[in-house]
């Protein structure tokens, strides 16, 4: 049995089987031993007790996509599995592990050609004193990828300490059980050894790695009001901004938590709310005064299906018009988008620091898939990306907050400071901050707006540049992952391609994507809209060669690494 | 059995759709949906008549699961949805539903206009002193000593007191049901629905998932001490001394609704054009 | 224990009686399908299986009451103090991992208020005739209750640890 770079596992189950518990110790327990890994979820529609898929990839590289097909699904039980339908994707080298009271497998499974083995874990977990289905799961799982009973026991240990020694002997029990029911099966590939490494392990979702890069930028003050799925940064930062100095408030809504974060900002405290795409429309006329008045904030979109209420617990990338065209009157902000979980630290991070440079609101779009998923990495190293805004200590006559200057950024006072005082306005205004509807001031005020955003030097970070060749994939966001691994793929095929995956959005880099498409006479771009929001966006704002294809689709599904694979080859 | 209907013997099935809630095993929402048909039963309207508005948050589910008209809108409008509704459409009978978070938190403004307005229509919040679908934040009736992962701890702030605010806005009738009382709920929202104006109904309603301890609620909620009163005075001195558990019509005023517009057929409009002639 | 009706008469008796039954039908399936969108199978069976029985019930119930349309007498006359009536399970004690021994509790439940309420028929009622059919049915009420407990013999009590679910509560807006 050979060796494999990357194995994918799912476990479903329902009604309180735990398949979601079960999935998030394998991903502990590998990250443990050095490998990396990255786990989803899909639910159905209940609050609890739904039909529940956990979905693990573990590899010796960092994983940020999704597997095209399962090498091995355990079902503790089928009830309603036919809902999670192309997301459980098996083929015939699948290894299905299925309890055969837990109904039948959905026919997406059973006629994939996968091998199906029959283990009853329903009935070994009664055999058990306080004994749990998804322990045998776990167990049989642990053994099938390769890892040791003890290995297994650590995470469960951690997480039943305060359920009581019972608790804990019974799942252990159960584990062990399912570890001897799993050697009569084995799957068709194993893992293989992680590479050696000093480097620390992480675990953690894409939110919570948005939530750490905001604080390491320097925000102090968070504003919250909850919306699926952001809340879980807000939830982070409640007690760790407390930790750091900070303080988070609740907001009875998404206009009091944006206009919250503009007060903090205009008071010198960096700021920052995390919501969705409906709570980032409540927020678009603060953005445009936040603008405006030249307010650093950062707000993040948890991107998820829309539009309106659309798919709350999936994710798309559909809110790049809103977050770059949605401000009435010409508001040129920042918009930045992270490219994986590990990611979303840094990003948030770099726009944090931006903001508060260039005193204007940043927009980082995080998605659904990267927000909630979980990760196992090496934990990313630091960068000196800390978030200084220029301001006025000594006032030397009189104060013009809105001075024009060469790159566009004028000191800010803070309230307190002496001399400095203005008033900060969303109304057009001179130098000095008074409302003015003149057409010199107008215009003065717009150009330096503009030019502190254009001719400011991003450096590398705007974009991932990877490859050669004369083919270039064009992508932002979560598809970053599954771009990368389908030129990996086509590499392999003899197909040589680059991958151009945006971080800046706004303001746009042309002349650096130019430089990065030297020498390509194609472009693939891949998003997840339905509207070819992207698409459109290069096309407005940057010169692209004229032989263009666009892989497209909306949410809910994931476009995959092998779906762009197949695209690049039909292309040659 | 029916009075003011159209409808003779309606049952409360015929106001119930065939569609299963997603709401958890144990949820008081149950029960208001309960309510709501027995109710909707005993009024004897037509299914067709009835419009139930709602926001976002498990309550505001309700309106797929009744037979009537529904709109499903978004976070804390339902009341703006549900005003201009009316105000058009006088002859329907509009009952809007939302939570603590939805009606409360981000729907707190349009609940001081919407009882400032007084349209003749029934707003019912399920309150769970929580935010349930968002998994457990805080709402503005939480308990200030409630630990949550937003608020840990508790958020140290004092409660919201919807129904004195209803009163100090103008709602035209006020009331307190909890949801394991099913037939008392069922009238008291009979009685909202007739009485003219803003009628403003709150239902405690337990969340058993993420507030298990409100299965005590069925033995702390007693009826009101004394009947409704019409008096402001008398009223807001009960509401303010209130402990939230007093149960059944605490206020009924007298203002006239809101006069809804009269859509009738447009004059000719050739005679809008002589403001223009020289 | 809910108060219910003080019946005049041996018709308005079996119609009372008969709301119960048809109460609990109802009440057994709205939790039946309860388990089934919350996948819980096994107590989809034991509430259908429930609600089956009730349903015997009634019409055994109707059977006794001959030509007299209980059907539409029941609805005008049994009214139950806050609307449930004895056998209707309490909805606030359902969970989407409920045993089958909690069902049987429920039931169980119920089945004694319907025993107090026709026993307290017994001790109030006028009429002999609607006196003999009120100890008929507490007869038949104390049966079911024996079953019930019959029953409960099969079904363990639940570990202690019977409502944890290792996965978290979903938010799905």
């Amino acid at each position: 049995m050979g060796a494999s770079p990357s194995i994918s596992i799912a476990v479903v189950g329902s009604g309180g089987a735990g398949a979601l518990t079960t999935v998030d110790c394998l991903l502990e327990t590998a990250s443990a031993a050095g490998w990396h890994g990255l786990f989803t979820r899909t639910l159905g529609p209940q609050i609890r007790g739904g039909e529940a898929a956990g979905l693990l990839r573990l590899a010796v590289h960092p994983v940020d996509c999704l597997p095209d097909e399962l090498d091995l699904l355990v079902g503790i039980d089928w009830l309603n599995a036919h809902r999670f339908g192309a997301e459980i994707k098996c083929g015939p080298e699948t290894l299905v592990i299925s309890d055969p009271r837990g109904g039948d497998p959905p026919p997406a499974v059973t006629q994939s050609g996968a091998r199906v083995f029959d283990i009853p874990m329903k009935e070994m977990a009664k055999a058990i004193p306080d004994g749990r289905p998804n322990m045998i799961a776990l167990g049989i799982a642990s053994r099938l990828l390769g890892f040791t009973a003890e290995q297994v026991f650590v995470p469960i240990e951690k997480r039943l300490a305060d359920k009581g020694a019972a608790a804990i002997k019974a799942s252990l029990a159960g584990i062990k059980v399912g570890f001897g029911a799993a050697a009569a099966v084995s799957m068709n590939k194993r893992l293989a050894k992680p590479e050696p490494s000093s480097a620390r392990r992480w675990l953690l979702s894409g939110n919570e790695a948005t939530a750490l890069g905001a604080i390491r930028g320097g925000i102090r003050f968070a504003a919250a009001y909850p919306i699926t799925p952001a809340t879980e940064i807000l939830e982070w930062l409640a007690p760790n901004l407390a930790k750091v100095g900070g303080l988070l408030l609740q907001a009875e809504d998404e206009l009091a938590a944006i206009n919250m974060i503009i007060g903090s900002s205009f008071g010198g405290t960096p700021a920052l709310t995390a919501t969705s795409g409906p709570g980032l429309s409540l927020m678009i006329e603060a953005l445009g005064l936040a603008t405006a008045a030249e307010i650093p904030v950062v707000v993040v979109d948890v991107m998820r299906g829309g539009p309106s209420t659309g798919i709350p617990t999936k994710s798309e990338q559909a809110d790049l018009n809103l977050a770059i065209y949605g401000m009435h009157g010409d508001a040129p902000h920042l918009v930045l988008a992270p490219q994986s979980v590990s990611d979303c630290m840094f990003t948030t991070q770099w726009a944090t620091y931006l903001a508060e440079a260039l005193q204007a609101p940043a927009i980082v779009l995080s998605d659904q898939f990267m927000g909630q998923s979980r990760a196992a990495i090496e934990r990313p190293a630091d960068v000196a990306f800390i978030g200084a805004r220029k301001v006025v200590e000594d006032v030397a006559g009189a104060y013009k907050r809105y001075a024009l200057a060469a790159n566009g950024v004028s000191p800010m006072a803070l309230p307190g400071t002496h001399g400095g005082q203005y008033t900060a306005d969303g109304l057009t205004h001179s130098e000095r901050g008074t409302p003015t509807s003149g057409a010199a001031d107008h215009l003065a005020q717009l150009d330096k707006r503009r030019d502190k955003l254009e001719t400011f030097n991003f450096g590398d970070h705007w974009a991932t540049v990877e490859g050669s060749g004369d083919l270039a994939i064009i992508t932002w966001g979560s598809l970053t992952g599954a771009a990368r691994e389908a030129i990996k793929r086509a590499a392999a095929d003899g197909c040589k391609a680059r991958l151009v995956a945006l971080r800046l959005l706004a303001p746009a880099q042309p002349e650096r994507l130019a430089a990065a498409l030297d020498g390509v006479d194609r472009i693939l771009i891949i998003e997840q809209t339905h509207g070819r929001q992207f698409h459109r966006y290069l096309r407005a704002h940057y010169e692209l060669p004229k032989s263009i294809r666009v892989l497209h689709r909306p949410g809910p599904l994931p476009i995959t690494a092998g779906e762009i694979h197949r695209t690049i080859l039909d292309w040659r | 059995m029916s009075s003011l209907g159209t409808n003779l013997a309606c049952k409360p099935a015929d106001y119930k759709s065939d569609i299963k809630p997603i709401w958890c095993p144990g949820c008081g929402d149950y029960h208001v949906l309960m309510s709501f048909t027995r109710a909707f039963a005993q009024l004897g309207l037509p299914p067709e008549n009835i419009v139930v508005v709602s926001g976002i948050g498990c309550s505001s589910r309700i309106p797929a699961y009744t037979n009537c008209y529904g709109f499903h809108g978004v976070h804390g409008r339902s009341l703006a949805l549900a005003a201009g509704l009316k105000v058009t459409r006088p002859d329907l009978t509009v009952v809007v539903a939302s939570g603590d978070g939805d009606g409360y938190s981000i729907g707190g403004n349009h609940f001081l206009h919407a009882c400032r307005r007084n349209i003749d229509m029934t707003y019912v919040v399920m309150d769970n002193h929580i935010y349930g679908m968002t998994k457990g934040q805080p709402s503005p009736t939480t308990e200030p000593e409630f630990d949550t992962a937003l608020a840990p701890g508790g958020t140290g702030v004092r409660p919201f007191h919807p129904l004195v605010v209803a009163l100090a806005s103008g709602a035209n009738f006020i009331a307190r049901c909890f949801s394991g009382e099913p037939n008392q709920t069922a009238e008291v929202l009979v009685e909202a629905i007739r009485h003219p104006g803003f009628s403003f109904v709150e239902i405690l309603s337990p969340c058993v998932t993420f507030r298990p301890d409100e299965k005590a609620w069925k033995d702390q909620v007693r009826p009101a001490p004394v009947p409704a009163t019409s008096d402001q005075g008398k009223a807001a001195r009960r509401l303010m001394t209130d402990d939230g558990f007093n149960l059944g019509i605490l206020y009924r005023g007298d203002r006239k609704p809101f006069q809804s517009a009269v859509l009738g057929k447009a004059a000719d409009w050739a005679d809008l054009e002589k403001g223009f002639e020289l | 224990m809910s108060k219910g009706p003080r019946v005049a008469s041996l018709n308005d008796l079996l119609a009372v009686a008969y709301k119960i039954e048809i109460d609990a039908v109802e009440r057994y399936n709205l939790l039946a399908d309860q388990m089934e969108t919350h996948n819980n199978p096994e107590l989809v069976k034991v509430f259908r299986d429930l609600a089956r029985a009730e349903g015997i019930h009634g019409e055994e119930i109707r059977r006794l009451a001959g030509d007299f349309d209980v059907v539409s007498r029941a609805h005008e006359v049994a009214k139950f103090e806050r609307d449930e009536s004895p056998e209707e399970a309490d909805l606030g004690s359902a969970h989407y991992m409920m045993t089958p021994w909690h069902a049987l509790q429920l039931s169980l439940a119920g089945e004694k208020r319907a025993l107090a309420y026709f026993t307290s028929i017994v001790d109030t009622a006028k009429d002999p005739k609607v006196k003999a059919m009120a100890a008929e049915l507490v007869e038949e009420e104390a049966e079911h209750v024996n079953l019930v407990y019959r029953l409960l013999d099969r079904y363990p009590a639940p570990r202690e640890d019977w409502s944890y679910d290792p996965d978290p509560p979903t938010s799905q807006e």
